[in-house]
């Protein structure tokens, strides 16, 4: 029944707004897979993109009492069919020399970029969505990850429609 | 004009209509209360012997008004003794100004003497709050707290105010005119028909109100409905004092200690119209038998409420005055004869249930407190047994005259409370129900209540014990009575004497008969101590997570 299911919001760009959001989650006992932050175009307003999980009462509940918080101005489901949804990942690696070419392979066929390598060691940063992060790193365990750094996902409707455009606010 | 923060916090409040504020001075709001003396002429402070017993009595303004309450508190212990007052307030969609002081904005995050983040203390129990960092900001922030506090569903807003801005100077203009808060959210594009239809449909119709019905008024409303369509009424325990209790198929208090017939009815009822009433689980028991065969249609303030803790297949959100307006003047008339005619057999049960009239009982008590009391007087309670025994057997008529604390339950707050409704109203005659464990929390605010002449009874229904939790323990606990039993030589009635109030101790109707007639003869607080006996418990009861079918009746 639990399903995750993406959630994009406008709210006030303002000390305390990301901790009311966080904990409006942890007092109706909602999940938080990742959550994302980040000023708009005008300065006043920020975007959130929050993964959550739960079924079809959770998700009515949720996108209800975000609501009625004061310092959200627009929320909304970003649903996985029409939705671009993308997440930012950092990995060092660990890579023996008889792996290097199996490693590098697997970066390229991900459109990895190296930023940073050293004899058996490289850093990559890759950008996909969340599945293919996971599967990135699920193929990279098998050689050896020393560090990842996810930026959780962020999210945005395809097509002209702009349900979460700050303009006319 | 050039004046200080502290200043135009005054000024603000005054322009907003404030007449009354309660609090408590200290060190970070010293700028306020200096100018609270200069003003003292324009707005009245009630100094009160606690924070708690402010943040509850500007609560009991606010219930017993309609009009925000507000509450000055200095930083750390000042502000945090004001946590279970605002959680009180947010739990019953109380419209409630906190103001608390805080140390100097250089000074804030260094753990400072007294140093408290009140906001992040109190986050999950307001509907917002502000920290003002900048004296420009001070007018707008106390704007759009009282528009917060007071639209759409009611609640809590904190300010808190550190010294510094209280001292900075500010160019400040008052605004020219201040936008109604109080309007409700008019209803757009609702569909009414599917409510239309269920009521058509249905043989058995219910109306079920909760507190959305005191808070909007809508009590003449919901008349209005409930005699087109031939449906008794119920209500949850802030629904009460919602509609007259002297309409013909008024039923009274339904849920875990609802009366027999009111929940009995309720359960029969194949459709259940719900008005303002969230649905707390003190109020269905068992959610899925309370939803079993029957359709219910939610009308209700807040989107959130709807299919927040029942699944109605029919939901109309926004303004319910106005909803019911539009949805009775599209129902048809129906009558329903032998729905009729089963309410009154189950009403004639009920009646098995009476007390012994001779007896020094908790339903006689409070009939007799009624017979003294007219159509406005305050009723107000602590929680437990007795807040249980007014709720059956009080016959509210007018709306906002109980306040007592339903979500929250706090023991402790009917005094201040009561103090701060009499004061709303021109100290109106109020009478406060507690028992000898909820009054022991709060009672030096007698004090209060004897320096502010308060008109106030006070009627303690006194069993020597902790007697809402004793009962549990009684019942599902195998009697493993522990903590329970109050083994204390406190007499309230000097206790009370003590204080500058009246004081009475009685054992009998007679005697408590005598002492009412007094203690309504005086203006001032009056204590009578009814010493009752331990074996009454406040039945029936609906054992929690429970349905009608597990009634216990004795």
């Amino acid at each position: 029944m639990d399903e995750k299911f993406t959630i994009g919001m406008i709210v006030n760009n303002q000390a305390g707004v990301l901790n009311r959001v966080a904990g409006l989650f942890g007092k109706r006992c909602y999940n938080i897979d990742s959550i994302t932050v980040g000023e708009t175009e005008n300065q006043q307003y920020s975007r959130m993109t929050i993964v959550s999980r739960g079924d079809e009462y959770t998700r009515e509940q949720v996108i209800k009492q975000l609501s009625k918080l004061y310092d959200v101005k627009k929320v909304c489901l970003l649903p996985e069919e029409n939705a671009i949804s993308r997440e930012h990942l950092l990995i060092k690696m660990h890579i023996p020399a008889e792996m290097k070419a199996k490693a590098t392979e697997m970066i390229n066929s991900f459109g990895g970029k190296i930023l940073d390598f050293w004899d058996d060691c490289v850093t990559v940063e890759i950008t996909d969505s969340s599945q293919m992060i996971d599967e990135f790193i699920h193929l990279s365990a098998r050689i050896g990850i020393l560090e990842i750094c996810r930026s959780g996902c962020i999210a945005m409707v395809q097509g002209k429609d702009s349900p979460l455009t700050v303009e006319d606010l | 004009m050039l004046i200080t923060g502290a200043q135009i916090l005054i000024e603000e409040l005054i322009q907003h209509g404030v007449d009354t504020i309660f609090g408590y001075p200290g060190g970070t709001i010293i700028d306020i209360y200096d100018q609270l003396l200069q003003h003292q002429d324009r707005i009245k402070h009630v100094l009160t012997a606690h924070e708690q017993g402010a943040v509850h009595a500007a609560d009991g303004y606010a219930r017993s008004s309609g009009k925000a309450g507000v509450v000055l508190a200095t930083s750390g212990p000042g502000a945090t003794n004001l946590v279970t007052g605002i959680a009180a307030a947010y739990m019953d969609s109380s419209p409630l100004i906190a103001i608390t002081g805080n140390v100097a904005t250089s000074m804030l995050g260094k753990d400072s003497f007294q140093e408290i983040d009140i906001i992040g203390v109190t986050q999950q129990i307001v509907k917002h709050s502000f920290i003002v960092k900048r004296v420009e900001d001070l007018a707008n922030i106390i704007h759009e707290a009282f528009l917060i506090a007071t639209s759409e569903r009611n609640g809590p807003v904190l300010i808190d105010f550190p010294k510094d801005v209280q001292q900075a100077v500010f160019d400040y203009h008052p605004r020219q005119n201040i936008v109604a808060p109080s309007a409700p959210p008019q209803p757009l594009f609702l569909d009414y028909n599917p409510a239309v239809t269920a009521i058509a449909n249905s043989k058995r119709p219910y109306i079920y109100c909760g507190g959305g019905v005191v808070r909007a008024l809508a009590g003449q409303e919901v008349l209005g409905l409930a005699e087109k369509i031939q449906a008794p009424i119920g209500l949850s325990m802030m629904g009460l004092s919602g509609v007259p209790s002297s309409y013909p198929l008024y039923l009274g208090m339904t849920g875990m200690h609802g009366l027999y017939a009111a929940n009995l009815l309720q359960s029969e009822a194949d459709l259940l119209i719900a008005i303002g009433a969230r649905f707390s689980d003190r109020a269905t028991g068992n959610v899925q038998e309370f939803v079993k065969n029957r359709t219910i249609v939610h009308i209700d303030i807040d989107p959130a409420e709807i299919n927040k803790n029942i699944h109605s297949r029919i939901g109309l959100c926004g303004d319910i005055k106005e909803i019911l307006r539009q949805l009775t003047h599209r129902v048809q008339a129906k009558t329903n004869p032998q729905w009729l005619a089963r309410i009154a057999d189950c009403r004639q049960e009920q009646k098995a249930l009476t007390a012994d009239p001779q007896a020094f009982d908790p339903q006689n008590i409070v009939s007799l407190v009624h017979q003294f009391c007219t159509d406005d007087t305050i009723i107000a309670t602590d929680v437990g047994q007795h807040q249980m025994w007014v709720m059956q057997y009080y016959p509210f008529e007018q709306p906002r005259t109980l306040i007592t604390s339903g979500g929250l339950g706090a023991m402790g707050f009917g005094l201040g409370a009561a103090i701060g409704a009499s004061l709303a109203n021109q100290r109106r005659r109020t009478v406060l129900f507690s028992g000898d464990g909820s009054f022991g929390m709060n009672l030096i605010e007698l004090t209060t209540a004897v320096c502010q002449r308060i008109p106030l009874v006070i009627i303690l229904l006194d069993n020597g014990m902790l007697g809402m939790v004793h009962q549990l323990q009684g019942r599902f606990y195998g009697k493993r009575f522990s903590q329970t039993f109050l083994d204390r030589p406190t007499d309230f009635a000097r206790v009370a004497q003590a204080y500058g109030a009246e004081g009475y101790t009685v054992t009998n109707l007679s005697e408590f008969h005598e002492a009412l007639r007094q203690a309504f003869q005086l203006d001032t607080p009056v204590v009578i101590d009814c010493k009752i006996s331990q074996d009454r418990e406040a039945l029936p009861m609906i054992p929690p997570g429970s349905s009608i079918k597990e009634i216990i009746l004795k």
